[in-house]
């Protein structure tokens, strides 16, 4: 089949490798009609993450259609399936308390080493995202393998089209995982740093949680318009210095809740910034929080930090002192995406969430390496790239033309 | 070492001083003093943590042995968990370089390890103590290729947390060439191997099966049906 692989620093190709194959009973194998890029494949496009080995299939946001599965997978062919980033068991101490994303069996004993020197505890597994994460082949590809099937994939009922339910995989969850973190209270303001995928779907679930007013924070103009129409106020930090602005926005009290979307790699020319990727380039340290100290020191008195945004190292220069002092709440982590699935996708059904407004193009699996250069250097216009197998290659549509197209 | 009073594998440690010749005798101390060492009865050991003795930073290991422990908790109850151990013919589906274990009466069984450089090394155990449900104890017999002797230990988890395996292991491997192979085999990073050895089983316990990431990459050297390393 074909599939896009990783080999290196902004080094992405279209590889012909072999099929995936059904290895144990709870498996199935689906074939993919849809796989986004996300944010967080920027972070191993840029070679932030460690061990990523070269000849990788990425791809974490991913679904299709069932066409083989394993003796004990619940699932049958041809239905059609949205597969959580996440991979979990669903019996293990975690699963049983719906922290999915930590599931302590998901991560073989090969690969589990790594992230329990590291962390302290091994991480779950995930698609397409490094040997930290287990090392299991990603969906930007024709054909996915999948563990544990009958615990995982999101059934999608039919009349949902691929672009409404697609982000059932990651983003949206993950969007509504930040504003619950926020544990949102009636009058609360709600700041939320970076309008990527993630940031705009914090921004539609905070408000869908009660959130009083949400103010988003970014420097792209395209992406801060999309906030807009989400019905955040929006501050560009080019224009304002952010924590003086939302202060003055607030009466003086700050926001009650803050989200850091951005995570390891911040953009902005501030001094810590500067700093920080020096040190991540010469790997004296591996993550930019830069956000995340904006974060902290904007947040309020007694307020709640969300971290939905992705880290992976150390940082420096972490003002714990503002965080102690203030007696701030931190809520974090990966996705217990098998927790919402099912919920969102009612929501979806019921019109409450909107989930296409953020796609900017669709192309086919062989243009992925331009789309990958795009999304990178091109963030105000590409704001979510879907990539679809049976696709034409240089078929590209942007949002712009289906839209002439429907009208 | 006096004083202790239960669960700590006193049992072993007398089996083990009888039946083990000179070879492995530093390790075999070391494996007495860490399965005695948390003994809750009165002690001239001047340690006050009550954490398994393993977890000691001045773990005695002898040069010729080394000395392993490793706690998991695994989702089941306790009488379970125990019954899947104590079946050793099924410690090949779990454990990396154990190729068969065959029974030779209710006791004893003969284990067949894989070497490095495609050769094999055999070994006889012994189940040296045997409380069902609450641990099994082995030693190899004398004339093993490999000296090793063991406990794993099996207690109830906080209430809905199923059971806490607790394994304890000591190794010593043999003279000559062979021997110099198995104790690269073993001493590399027996307690990496311990670890996922138990890692695997707990996997098997909870879901059924053995998690694996086998897919396709496009790295020529690998099968979409092994696992990727
Ligand atoms: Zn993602
Ligand atoms: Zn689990």
């Amino acid at each position: 089949m074909r599939a896009v692989t990783w080999h290196g620093r902004h080094d992405v190709r279209v590889d012909s490798v072999p099929d995936p194959e059904i290895v144990n009973p709870r498996d199935c194998i689906i074939k993919i009609t849809s796989t986004a890029i996300c944010g967080s494949d920027l972070h191993l496009y840029d070679g932030y993450i460690p061990g990523m080995r070269a000849g990788d299939i990425l791809g974490h946001e991913n679904m299709g259609e069932v066409v083989e599965v394993g003796a004990k997978s619940t699932l049958k062919k041809g239905q059609r399936v949205v597969i959580p980033f996440t991979i979990s068991c669903g019996s293990c101490f975690f699963c049983s308390k719906q922290q999915f994303s930590a599931c302590d069996n998901s991560n073989p004993a090969e690969t589990a080493d790594p992230s329990e020197i590291a962390y302290g505890h091994s991480m779950g597994g995930a698609f397409g995202y490094a040997h930290l994460t287990g090392g299991y082949a990603g969906g930007q590809a024709e054909y996915l393998r999948v563990p544990y099937s009958d615990v995982g994939p999101i059934v999608i009922p039919d009349g949902l089209e691929d672009d409404k339910v697609l982000f059932l995989s990651d983003i949206l969850p993950t969007g509504w995982q930040a504003a619950v973190n926020c544990d949102i209270e009636p009058g609360d303001t709600v700041a939320v740093w970076g309008c990527g995928p993630v940031g705009l779907f914090a921004i539609q679930s905070a408000f869908v949680l009660g959130a009083h007013r949400v103010i988003a924070i970014d420097h792209f103009p395209r992406r801060l318009q999309l906030a807009k129409s989400m019905g955040a106020e929006i501050l560009n930090y080019e224009e304002v210095d952010v924590r003086d602005a939302l202060n003055e926005m607030t009466g003086g009290i700050g926001p009650d809740a803050c989200i850091d979307a951005v995570g390891m790699e911040s953009h902005g020319m501030s001094v810590d910034n500067i700093a920080d990727t020096i040190k991540a380039h010469t790997y004296l340290g591996t993550d930019r929080p830069h956000a995340l100290r904006q974060v902290i020191l904007a947040c309020r008195k007694g307020g709640r930090v969300s971290i939905p945004g992705v880290y992976g190292g150390m940082a420096d220069k972490f003002p714990i002192g503002a965080l102690m002092e203030k007696g701030l709440t931190v809520k974090s982590g990966q996705t217990h995406v098998q927790k919402f699935g099912r919920k969102l996708l009612e929501m979806i059904g019921e019109g409450k969430l909107d989930t296409t407004f953020l796609i900017s193009h669709r192309s086919s699996l062989e243009d992925a390496p331009d789309m990958y250069r795009h999304w990178h250097d091109e963030q105000n216009d590409y704001t979510k790239i879907v990539l679809k197998p049976d696709m034409a290659k240089g078929d590209i549509k942007t949002t712009k033309e289906l839209a002439d197209v429907d009208a | 070492m006096a004083g202790a009073k239960s669960g700590s594998g006193n049992d072993l440690t007398t089996g083990q001083r009888v039946a083990i010749g000179a070879g492995a005798a530093a390790a075999v101390a070391g494996a007495a003093l860490l399965f005695t060492r948390k003994s809750g009865g009165p002690s001239d050991d001047k340690r006050i943590s009550d954490a398994p003795s393993w977890t000691l930073r001045d773990t005695p290991t002898g040069d010729k042995g080394a000395l392993i422990g490793r706690s998991v908790t695994i989702n089941l109850p306790r009488r379970e968990v125990y019954d899947r151990w104590r079946d050793f013919t099924r410690f090949p589906d779990f454990m990396d370089n154990v190729r068969s274990v065959e029974k030779l009466g209710d006791r004893r069984s003969r284990w067949t390890i894989e070497a490095p450089a495609g050769k094999t090394v055999e070994l006889v155990t012994e189940i040296i103590h045997d409380v069902p449900g609450e641990r099994i104890a082995w030693k190899s017999v004398e004339g093993s290729e490999i000296i090793t002797a063991g406990q794993a230990m099996f207690s109830d988890a906080p209430p809905g947390r199923g059971t806490v395996v607790q394994l304890v292991m000591t190794y010593a491997p043999p003279a000559g060439a062979i021997g110099k192979l198995v104790a690269k085999l073993f001493q590399r990073e027996p307690a990496i191997q311990a670890r996922r050895d138990l890692r695997r089983f707990k996997q098997l316990l909870e879901t059924g099966e053995v998690t694996v990431n086998a897919s396709p990459s496009a790295r020529k050297s690998e099968s979409p049906t092994e696992a990727r390393i």
